[in-house]
């Protein structure tokens, strides 16, 4: 759990509900920054409760969002023109979209912490303004049958909510849209390369047992075999969804086998490898690619289960049918010479 | 720019009998796959459907149901595995990427 620093408190209701900065320190911005990179990031959540930003009233909005500190900095770094209350869940540690799928940003825990917190102590209004994907976990006609609170499905990103505010919580198409534009894929890239580790292990394992005798040739002959197997873990992770919108195909084993397939062939004419050993390389770099483009299934914002569950049953197989083939390959052709 | 998947929308279902015009599909879908027309809401881009289910659980009268589900495949194998259907806790926080 990370501290939260706040800047003063306002009494309200005999309470003392934290003001926290709609300004982000330099520390939060490396905070994020480093669950990016999978850094500490199962401990970046804060204290579930009530806050406010900025001054304000009885009158003032009152947000709702998950416990992930990233998801509140965000939120909060959107609201320096606006007075509001925020009201936390507990997520555990989760973002919005996540845990309302998972139900931990759902309709028991809201009307939990309506209970808990008393925010209708505090404001005179009886709406809450939450995320937009908030809304696989909250039921807002349920909310409003147990609790008497009248739940409003904001926009998807918290930088539409002051237009949203300002507008008599009206929202247009393009808030209500989610995108997964090239910054986006990006920013996720870097979590799916870190989870990539036991790929990376792998394959300089393989390498080295490969290069073996170590003596006057093992660095070439390491190199030769690691640096395609390393560059196909980095065309899954990075590549891939640099590339997403315009691959062919629609399920992402396919479009992941693709450039996989593309690389290993790319690597072999650079290498001037030989006709055993360029096959053995393009059957190992497709499935680890495809597999790898496969994963980032879950980070992707249009994908359903269906279609995940479909490429998991009919790709898995091939992927370790062809990478074992390719191995094969590899082996005979460093112990065989062809 | 907009992305399709495989099987998209396949479970989703909206009955205009029950449908009161609400509108609290169209406000919570992520993809715009719904319309309304003379007060009625109807399934303009199943396509578009990732079947995240926000629609059946923000439809008052019931007129829309869907297999909800996440669209994910380490999860479809971690449930695999475990034998438990998926199911994208991975450990103790999350750590899919869909999860930053």
């Amino acid at each position: 759990m990370q501290e939260l620093k706040a800047n003063g408190f306002i009494e309200a209701d005999g309470r003392r509900i934290p003001v926290v900065p709609a300004r982000l320190s330099p520390r939060d911005i490396l905070g994020g920054w480093k669950v990016r990179w999978g850094i500490g990031r199962n401990r970046y959540s804060i204290q579930p409760g009530l806050y406010a930003v900025g001054a304000p009233n009885a009158e003032s909005p009152l947000l709702v969002t998950a416990n992930y500190k990233l998801s509140f900095d965000r939120l909060r770094a959107e609201l320096a023109a606006l007075d509001a209350w925020i009201l936390v869940l507990d997520t555990r540690g989760i973002n919005v979209w996540c845990a309302a799928g998972k139900g931990t940003f759902g309709t028991r825990e809201l009307e939990q912490k309506l209970l808990s917190l008393r925010p209708g102590e505090i404001v005179s209004h009886r709406t809450l303004i939450l995320p937009q994907l908030g809304a696989t976990g909250v039921s807002a006609p349920e909310v409003r049958e147990a609790t008497g609170w009248r739940v409003v499905f904001g926009p998807v990103r918290a930088r539409d909510l002051p237009a949203f505010v300002s507008s008599g919580l009206r929202k247009n198409a393009a808030m209500r849209r989610v995108e997964f534009r090239f910054a986006d894929r990006m920013a996720v890239a870097p979590i799916e390369l870190v989870q990539s580790w036991p790929f990376l292990l792998g394959i300089t394992a393989a390498s080295v047992l490969l290069a073996i005798p170590f003596g006057p040739g093992f660095p070439a002959r390491l190199l030769s075999v690691l640096l395609p197997l390393i560059g196909a873990v980095l065309v899954g992770t990075v590549f891939f969804p640099a590339l997403l919108p315009v691959l062919p195909f629609r399920a992402f084993s396919l479009k992941g086998a693709l450039i996989g397939i593309a690389w290993g062939l790319t690597a072999s004419i650079a290498a001037s490898a030989s006709i055993v050993g360029s096959l053995a390389l393009i059957l190992v770099a497709a499935p680890v690619a495809s597999f790898l483009a496969m994963g980032f299934t879950g980070a992707s914002t249009f994908t359903c289960q269906a279609g995940a569950e479909m490429e998991v049953r009919r790709g898995v197989i091939p992927m370790i049918v062809s990478a074992a083939i390719g191995g094969g390959l590899l082996a005979a052709s460093r112990y065989l010479g062809v | 720019m907009r992305m399709t998947y495989i099987r998209n929308g396949e479970t989703l279902r909206l009955d205009g009998e029950l449908c009161n015009g609400c509108g609290r599909c169209i406000e919570v879908c992520p993809h715009e796959v719904f319309v309304m027309t003379d007060a009625k809401a109807w399934i303009a881009d199943r396509a578009a459907c990732m079947e995240c289910g926000a629609c059946a659980n923000n439809c008052e009268p019931g007129a829309i149901t869907v297999r909800a589900g996440v669209g994910c495949a380490t999860a479809v194998i971690s449930g695999m595995l475990r034998g438990t259907g998926p199911d994208c806790s991975c450990g103790g926080g999350r750590k899919g990427g869909c999860c930053g």
